[in-house]
């Protein structure tokens, strides 16, 4: 599941990823022309709209790609960098930009490429882009109130606007078309030339097009993998066909004292639930986070059996169902519930004299338990967690 | 190259980077750490005494040098060039409008730089990490940024329209 940094990839790695990533990046913006400042500046004079086509085309498809990805459970979506909206520093920051790309006919990404193939106005801009940083991080002190205003953090536009992202892309990709047919006509005009389009080239845009509006159609429409969980388990509730491993509370509480080292308890209910009192060496997952990213892997093991518990029985076998589809571990639940347990173990009440000599037993194995547990809870709850696994979410910006 | 076939591509290079790293491309980034790099080395002094570059150390433990955008855009150069050199574009040149002189445009060139670099830094990026990478994941402060560039770009292209047409 993507992204790979920083699980899956170590840092060292990933600047060697960044720059075969860089080589592509700047290899296709070459490509694309933006070398020369004479087609970057056509955009703001009608004459030449390469930019803005090969700019939106390259958002729409990234973010098709996103959508897609995210749907299919492929990439984490929840962690990725969204840049943070400061609404005035963006506003600001970003009319001053338009004025430096009039005036001087660069961005900084294409200015670095321009000056690759040996450009001496893009060495200029690249000369004049690190004299305008060093200005801002030296006037910092006084750019900071505004620099931190209005901060609305990891917004997404579509949040902003109470809908779902998918609508949101499907209304940002119906736009792009819109203006790649505009620009189209208007470019024609500015340079008097005839519209003409083989109809070869007509084919293959409808084909890019179709392929565009097919990608969004089955993230909106298809079940994505959490759907599928989703089906999956309401699928088994309705056939009743699931057979769930149960454990009673006094066989946990022997393989605890015991073999402590096979087991990952686990609490589905809620934090506040699970600080108030829980197992001992249990982790708190609570129900809803169960298939957050981080702790997939629990799932995804041959070493540990599972033991989910909770109050409710719907609760427990509903966890216990998540976790054996979205892995391959060997999960059971306790048939008992928390406050149950606690109270066989840790309130047990002496049998009355004259009773069975097993319920003595019993009341003496339960005892001797609680207090072993305790210890145990004591001595390993360091080493016998899972290592926590921080949510990282990625860090980045311009 | 076809332009869509090129935006295409370069969507396709964007949707790598975020799957991998988990975070988009960028550009003026790399100029701020050179920038804090070279202002370390001259004048240690006054970094060890600016706010500015006290967080930064905090952020980036690693140095400036050690960083993702730095190694991005080495590489950006080594894939220009390398496309450069495909389509024999490559050679020292000036380019202009037709109605400035040599002067003019490099002048022009350093103020624009100037404000496309003090502009990336209030708005927390540019074309590419802003914009470009904004709109990829649909951030609100990215798409922003963009309408601004832009909307800055038309509006007051019609005062500098000497620098650019005949």
């Amino acid at each position: 599941m993507g992204p790979l940094a920083p699980y899956l990839i170590s840092e060292e790695f990933g600047l060697v990823i960044a720059l075969a990533i860089g080589v592509g990046f700047g290899f296709v913006l070459e490509q694309a022309g933006f070398s020369s400042t004479k087609k970057l500046v056509g955009l703001f004079y009608g004459y030449d709209f390469t930019v803005l086509r090969v700019f939106f085309t390259a958002g729409i498809t990234a973010m098709a790609g996103v959508l897609l990805l995210g749907h299919y459970g492929l990439l984490d979506t929840q962690v990725i960098y969204i840049n943070p909206a400061f609404i005035k520093s963006a506003l600001v920051g970003g009319a001053i930009m338009g004025a430096g790309f009039i005036i001087g006919g660069f961005c900084p990404g294409t200015s670095v490429c321009a000056l690759a193939i040996g450009k001496l106005d893009a060495l200029a801009f690249a000369a004049g882009i690190f004299l305008g940083v060093f200005a801002f991080i030296e006037t910092f002190p006084h750019l900071e109130n505004l620099y931190m205003a209005n901060n609305l953090g990891q917004m997404k536009l579509s949040e902003y606007l109470g809908m779902s992202d998918i609508l949101f892309g499907t209304i940002l990709a119906v736009v792009a078309v819109a203006a790649f047919t505009g620009t189209w006509f208007i470019e024609n005009r500015v340079n008097k030339r005839k519209p003409e389009l083989t109809p070869s080239t007509r084919k293959q845009y409808a084909f890019a097009v179709a392929a565009l509006f097919l990608v969004l159609a089955i993230v909106a429409f298809l079940p994505g993998k959490k759907d599928f969980i989703q089906m999956r388990i309401s699928q088994a509730e309705r056939q009743k066909t699931c057979v769930f491993k149960e454990i009673s509370a006094d066989r946990l509480a022997n393989d605890i004292v015991n073999n402590f080292y096979e087991l990952n308890i686990i609490d589905v209910r809620t934090p506040e639930e699970y600080n108030e009192w829980h197992l001992p060496l249990a982790i708190n997952i609570p129900f809803d986070r169960l298939l957050d990213r981080q702790n997939i892997p629990i799932f995804n093991q041959k070493i540990r059996t599972n033991i989910f518990y909770a109050d409710s029985d719907t609760l427990v076998r509903m966890a216990c169902l998540k976790a054996k589809f979205a892995g391959n571990s060997d999960n059971m639940i306790l048939s008992e519930s928390a406050d149950e347990f606690r109270k066989l173990f840790f309130e047990s009440e002496e049998p009355a004299p004259g009773s069975h000599k097993d319920l003595f037993n019993l009341y003496n194995f339960r005892i001797q338990a609680a207090r072993h547990m305790t210890e145990m809870e004591q001595t390993l709850k360091q080493r016998m967690a899972p290592v926590k696994r921080e949510v990282v979410t990625v860090r980045g910006g311009c | 190259m076809n332009p869509y076939l090129a935006g295409f591509l370069l969507g396709l290079v964007l949707l790598l980077t975020i799957y991998v790293t988990g975070r988009g491309l960028g550009a003026s980034g790399a100029f701020k750490n050179v920038i804090i790099a070279v202002v370390k080395s001259i004048a240690p002094e006054h970094a060890s005494s600016t706010a500015f570059y006290q967080d930064f150390d905090q952020t980036n433990p690693e140095g400036p040098w050690k960083n993702f955008l730095i190694f991005e855009v080495v590489g950006v150069i080594f894939g220009a060039f390398f496309s450069g050199v495909l389509g024999n574009r490559v050679g020292l040149k000036l380019e202009k409008g037709p109605r400035v002189t040599n002067t003019l445009r490099v002048v022009g060139a350093i103020i624009g730089g100037a404000l496309f670099g003090f502009g990336s830094q209030l708005g927390r990026g540019c074309t590419s990490g802003a914009a470009l990478s904004g709109m990829a994941v649909l951030s609100l402060g990215g798409i922003l940024t963009m309408m601004a560039i832009f909307g800055a770009g038309y509006a007051l292209a019609w005062f500098f329209r000497k620098l650019w047409l005949k």
